[in-house]
């Protein structure tokens, strides 16, 4: 029987410590949508997302307000377009993008993800079509979410793509400069990619899915760093089972809701991705949880112990609660995105080294920084090489999501807006990585016994 | 299908029987009633049936806000599942 100590414990998640389903999103295949007519095949995608989706958010809405749980975005992600477009006889990617944008704004969703595509290994001619595209792309849409798979561990990491990525990276920047380089918060760039990710920037359907599929995210640092309150001075081990406890209410919660709307939708449920993801909002930020463990700030040394404490836990007291566990899982840590990151940054406790130790142990890699608009091309290059290397030797995704800021200089503040934050721009090193990347080539896989 | 109501505020003579005339208006069967006072308000948690009423449950939440906010009360219904999801195993 349920207490009225249960039942209020739940609402104070909801109405104080910002409990909510991160996102909802559909997983559209678009593998039928190929035509070698350019324009016939974006009228299939238009209207297969939109056939599909077309309940998408109502749907989600209605969930939210029955059981009381906000579910804080509607997302869709689609077959990487480069495999659609591959057969088309064009070699303007760009209205692809448009079409997307259009179905998504068509079917009121937040984003759409899959411009995306997977070259860890090299470049099929749909594939480099579509890395031409991308600040095009990036800059004509609103809702629009790339990606680019450079690297695994099983394909090693294709450093022409590399490169090419980061020259993408500062012409999306360039060309979305309006807005302080928008355009590149909805680019990622992955390391061993997954299929089913329902997060963006880097969502993506995979070959191997199923026509469509709701994959649902889950968050609530601020139910975390509000029950490790409870526990202050407790030792680790109290620490962790405190985390699995709350994290397996939460991902139980996500599941209840992924099974509702895929029963709802008549679509077949994916998976729920045992995920932290912290919003700009006080009191939901997984620096604060880190710190709540004893740090003075996020950033300083202990930092990627708490961290690897705290992503284990997680994934250990959501598995349990969840049918079919998958996408990203784990701790998030996007500097924009988490009030106590920006916090951090701000006072140069928080460095892009130290996050980069971070993302050895936790979720995805280096997320939603801002850093000075006039790093070269080369440098971002490198700092995607560096963190493709540390996906690809520990098995695990990576990814970067940076944002050369034009016309911004260290200490600046960058607005991107609404969920996406804001961002102190942090130092990147001043030695040159130039020769490094020139070299292109692939980096060959690693050797999977021998670990040490 | 169960819903749970909730009710939160200022104690005041009438609120069990407000939100139950509200509910039987309604075609609506209490199953469970918990109620106490907490930090110094009036803490109400009901389980309900809504096998037999016809209102939709957008428009039944709307019904018991207006009550709820006319006297000063939080009132919410939320289907069970949530809290089954969360405190069951």
């Amino acid at each position: 029987m349920l207490s009225l100590n249960n039942i209020f414990d739940t609402i104070d998640m909801i109405d104080k410590q910002h409990l909510d389903i991160r996102t909802i999103t559909m997983g559209i295949s678009l593998l039928d949508c190929v035509s070698e007519d350019p324009e016939r095949c974006c009228r299939k995608i238009y209207d297969k997302i939109c056939r599909r989706a077309e309940r998408l958010v109502k749907t989600g809405e209605d969930i939210e307000s029955e059981f009381g749980i906000p579910i804080v975005n509607k997302r869709i992600s689609v077959t990487p377009i480069a495999l659609v477009a591959g057969s088309c006889a064009t070699a303007d990617y760009v209205p692809f993008a448009l079409t997307l944008d259009r179905a998504a704004k068509t079917c009121g969703v937040n984003f759409i993800g899959g411009y995306s595509a997977l070259v860890h290994k090299g470049f099929a001619k749909g594939d480099e079509l579509l890395l031409r595209a991308i600040p095009q792309a990036m800059a004509q849409t609103d809702l629009v979410c790339s990606s680019v798979n450079v690297g695994s561990t099983r394909a090693g990491i294709n450093m022409d793509a590399v490169a090419a990525m980061g020259r993408i990276i500062k012409d999306t920047a360039h060309l979305t400069r309006d807005t302080d380089g928008l355009g590149c918060a909805k680019l990622v760039v992955f390391c061993n990619a997954v299929e089913d990710n329902p997060f963006m920037a880097g969502a993506f359907h995979g070959v191997g899915e199923a026509d469509s599929v709701i994959n649902v995210g889950v968050s609530g640092p601020g139910v975390v760093y509000h029950a490790l309150q409870k526990c202050k001075g407790a030792l680790f081990d109290v620490v962790a089972e405190t985390i699995k406890k709350t994290a397996f209410r939460i991902t139980r919660m996500g599941q209840m809701v992924a099974a509702e709307a895929s029963d709802r939708l008549g679509v077949p449920f994916g998976i729920v991705d045992l995920s932290l993801a912290p919003t700009p909002a006080v009191g939901d930020s997984v620096a604060r949880i880190l710190e709540e463990m004893g740090l003075e700030t996020c950033g300083t040394h202990g930092t990627t112990a708490a961290l690897a404490l705290l992503n284990d836990a997680v994934k250990k007291g959501g598995i349990m609660a969840s049918g079919h566990v998958g996408g990203l899982s784990g701790a998030f840590i996007p500097v924009s995105e988490d009030e106590g990151m920006i916090a951090a940054a701000e006072c140069g406790t928080l460095t892009i080294d130290k996050l980069e130790a971070m993302t050895c142990v936790c979720s995805v890699g280096l997320d939603m920084i801002a850093v000075p608009g006039d790093t070269s091309a080369e440098t971002i290059s490198a700092i995607i090489a560096d963190e493709a290397a540390i996906g690809m030797v520990n098995s695990k995704t990576t990814a970067v999501r940076i944002i050369p800021v034009e016309g911004k200089d260290v200490g600046d503040m960058v607005e991107m807006g609404g969920l996406l934050g804001s961002a102190p721009v942090m130092p990147v090193h001043k030695a040159q990585s130039a020769d490094f990347i020139a070299r292109g080539g692939r980096i060959p896989a690693p050797l999977q016994s021998l670990k040490n | 299908m169960k819903a749970i109501v909730t009710v939160v505020g200022k104690d005041q003579v009438g609120i069990i029987a407000g939100v139950c005339n509200t509910l039987a208006d309604h075609n609506i069967n209490v199953l469970d009633i918990s109620q106490t006072i907490m930090e110094g308000f009036f803490t109400m948690m009901m389980v309900v049936d809504l096998a037999l009423c016809t209102e939709s449950f957008a428009n039944l939440q709307n019904v018991l806000k207006t009550f709820g906010e006319g006297r000063g009360l939080s009132i919410r219904i939320q289907r069970e599942d949530i809290f089954d999801a969360m405190h069951k195993l």
